[in-house]
C-alpha cells in the first residue's frame, strides 16, 4: 500500500505530520514533503489517521 | 443491546464523520442523519477564506454528493428539519411531529452565532457560520461594501483580511482591550492583532458598538466613544454558543455544551456527543474542554460513532487541540492549551513581522505552541505536547531548530552570491 498526496488540494496545514511524522513533513516554504510512500502493516493506522485528519482531504491510500 | 438504528443529529463535519466511521467499522444497520440546514454537509473554514476571494463565484464546499451519502453510505437524509426534542426513555428524537427512534444517538449540532441585539431587521448585517451567510457576505464584498467587522476573533479577522485584500475600506471593532486572549493568551493576542494595523486595517480595541443605524439597510455603526463608522456591510463575529437548546428538558447534562466523559458518552444509555457541541474530558490535556475547531469535530465525530455502536469496547478520545487561521499573507497555527504559567518567544519577533514561534509552559511541561508562518515547526511541537514532553526538552528543541534555520539562511545567502 502507498499513500498519495493531491498537491492541488493540500494547503500545508501539517496535521498529517503530527499523526505520521515518518511520512509527512511541511518544509520552510509551507509545502508538504512526502518523506516516503510505502506503508507497512504497523504504520497503517497512523497513516489512516492522517488521511482522516487532513482538512482538505488531500491524502489517499492506494493499494 | 445490539445497535441496529444509529441516528446522528447535526449534518455537518462531526455528523458526517460519525456516519462514515460507523460504516467503516462495519456497521450495517440503518443510519439517519438529521440536519437543520437545507444543504448537504459542507466545510466551513473555506467560507471565511478562499470563498471570499475576488474572482469567479467559488464552488460550494460540499463534502459528499447526495448519491454518495445515499448509495455508498446508505444514509437516510432528513434535511431542512431541526430536531426539536429528545426523549431518552423512549429513545426517540423529535423532529417537529415526527419521531425518529434510535438505539444509538450521536449529537453533533455544533454551535450557533451570538448576534448583536437590535440588528435583526437590518439588511447588510451578517454573521458568518453557514453557507448562506458566506454567499451573502461574498455578494456584499463583490459590490464593494464599506465593511465593519465587529469582534476581532479569528473569523472576523479573516473577513477583514479578505475585504482588505480586495482593497475595500474595513475597520475592526473589538470590545476587549486585547483580542484573542482566550485562544492564545494576553501577549500573543496583542502580537497577532498587530497584523491588522500592519496590513492597513484599523483595529479599534476596548470599543463597544452602541447602535447600528439604518432604515432597512445598514448605514453606519456607532461606537461608545461617539465614533460613527459608515458601513454597507457589518460582519458580526462575537463568538458562538453550543447548539443545545433543543436538548433542554431532555435530562442530558448541559453546561457549556453537552457534558460527556472521556469516551464522548453523555452518561445516558446510547447517547454520545461530538464536535463544537460537546464538552468532554480530554485525557491528553488533563482538562475538560469544548473545542471550536475543525480537527476536533472531525475526530470526535468518528470516535463518538465508533463508541456508540460498540459501547462495551468504547475507547477514550484524547487530542492535542489544534487550530489554524489565515490572515493576509500569514498563517497562524496553535497547538495545545493557552492556559499557561509562562509564554516564551523562542524564535522570530512579532515587532518585526514575518514569522515567530512562542511556547507555553505549565508547571514543567510544555503545554502549548503558537507559530505565525511557522508551518514547518508547529506539528513537531504538537507531537511533543502529546507525549508530555518537559519544558526543558521543548526549549532545547527550539534552540536546535533556530540554529538549523540560521544555517539554512547562511547557505541560501551564500548560494545567492
Ligand atoms: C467561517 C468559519 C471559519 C472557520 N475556520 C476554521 C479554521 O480555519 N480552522 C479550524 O480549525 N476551524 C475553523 N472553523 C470551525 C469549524 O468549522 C467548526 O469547529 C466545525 O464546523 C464544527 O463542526 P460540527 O459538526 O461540530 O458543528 P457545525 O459545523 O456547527 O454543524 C452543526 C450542524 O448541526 C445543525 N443543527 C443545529 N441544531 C440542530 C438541530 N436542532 N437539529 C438538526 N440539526 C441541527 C446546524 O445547522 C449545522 O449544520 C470555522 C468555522 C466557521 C463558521
Ligand atoms: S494535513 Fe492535508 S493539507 Fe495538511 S499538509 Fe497534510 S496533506 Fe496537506
Amino acid at each position: 500500500m502507498k499513500v498519495t498526496v493531491d498537491f492541488a488540494k493540500c494547503t500545508g496545514l501539517g496535521i498529517c505530520e503530527s499523526l505520521a511524522p515518518e511520512f509527512f513533513e511541511v518544509n520552510d516554504e509551507g509545502d508538504l514533503v512526502l518523506l516516503k510512500e510505502d506503508i507497512s502493516d504497523d504504520e497503517l493506522q497512523a497513516v489512516e489517521e492522517a488521511v482522516a485528519g487532513c482538512p482538505t482531504e488531500a491524502l489517499r491510500i492506494v493499494s | 443491546m445490539t445497535v441496529r438504528r444509529l441516528v446522528v443529529v447535526g449534518a455537518s463535519l462531526a455528523g458526517l464523520r460519525a456516519v462514515e466511521a460507523a460504516r467503516k467499522a462495519g456497521f450495517d444497520g440503518s443510519i439517519t442523519l438529521v440536519g437543520a440546514e437545507q444543504h448537504l454537509p459542507y466545510d466551513r473554514p473555506p467560507l471565511s477564506k478562499a470563498f471570499l476571494e475576488a474572482g469567479d463565484d467559488p464552488e460550494h464546499p460540499t463534502f459528499r454528493t447526495e448519491q454518495v451519502l445515499a448509495e455508498e453510505l446508505g444514509v437516510e437524509l432528513v434535511l431542512g428539519a431541526p430536531a426539536t426534542g429528545l426523549d431518552t426513555d423512549r429513545r426517540v428524537v423529535l423532529v417537529g411531529d415526527r419521531e425518529i427512534a434510535y438505539d444509538a444517538l450521536v449529537i453533533a449540532t455544533g454551535s450557533n452565532l451570538r448576534t448583536l441585539p437590535g440588528t435583526e431587521h437590518l439588511e447588510g448585517v451578517h454573521g458568518l457560520r453557514t453557507l448562506d451567510d458566506g454567499v451573502a457576505v461574498r455578494a456584499a464584498l463583490d459590490a464593494g461594501a464599506r465593511t465593519v467587522v465587529v469582534g476581532a476573533g479569528f473569523i472576523g479577522s479573516e473577513v477583514a483580511s479578505g475585504a482588505r485584500k480586495r482593497g475595500l475600506d474595513v475597520t475592526v471593532v473589538e470590545a476587549l482591550p486585547t483580542p484573542l486572549v482566550r485562544a492564545t493568551g494576553d501577549r500573543m493576542g496583542a502580537a497577532i492583532a498587530s497584523l491588522h494595523e500592519r496590513n492597513g486595517t484599523p483595529l479599534l480595541c476596548g470599543r463597544t458598538v452602541v447602535s447600528v443605524e439604518g432604515e432597512s439597510r445598514v448605514e453606519s455603526v456607532v461606537l461608545d466613544d461617539g465614533t460613527v463608522l459608515p458601513a454597507d456591510l457589518v460582519v458580526v463575529g462575537i463568538g458562538i454558543v453550543p447548539a443545545t437548546q433543543w436538548l433542554e428538558g431532555s435530562g442530558l447534562r448541559l453546561d457549556n455544551g453537552v457534558v460527556c466523559d472521556e469516551t464522548l458518552w453523555t452518561g445516558v444509555p446510547g447517547v454520545y456527543a461530538a464536535g463544537d457541541v460537546a464538552s468532554w474530558h480530554n485525557p491528553v490535556m488533563g482538562e475538560r474542554q469544548r473545542m471550536e475547531n475543525w480537527t476536533a469535530a472531525a475526530e470526535q465525530g468518528a470516535a463518538a460513532a465508533r463508541n456508540a455502536i460498540d459501547p462495551e469496547n468504547a475507547k477514550p478520545y484524547g487530542t492535542v487541540p489544534y487550530f489554524w487561521s489565515d490572515w493576509y499573507d500569514v498563517r497562524i497555527q496553535f497547538v495545545g492549551s493557552p492556559e499557561a504559567d509562562e509564554v516564551v518567544l523562542v524564535d522570530g519577533d512579532p515587532e518585526a513581522g514575518g514569522r515567530w514561534v512562542a511556547l507555553y509552559r505549565r508547571g514543567d511541561r510544555v503545554i502549548g505552541a503558537l507559530t505565525v508562518n511557522g508551518q514547518t515547526e508547529i506539528m513537531k511541537y504538537r507531537v511533543m505536547i502529546g507525549k508530555g514532553a518537559s519544558w526543558g526538552e521543548a526549549l532545547e528543541f527550539a534552540e536546535k531548530r533556530k540554529a538549523l534555520a540560521a544555517q539554512k539562511e547562511r547557505e541560501r545567502a551564500a548560494a545567492a552570491v
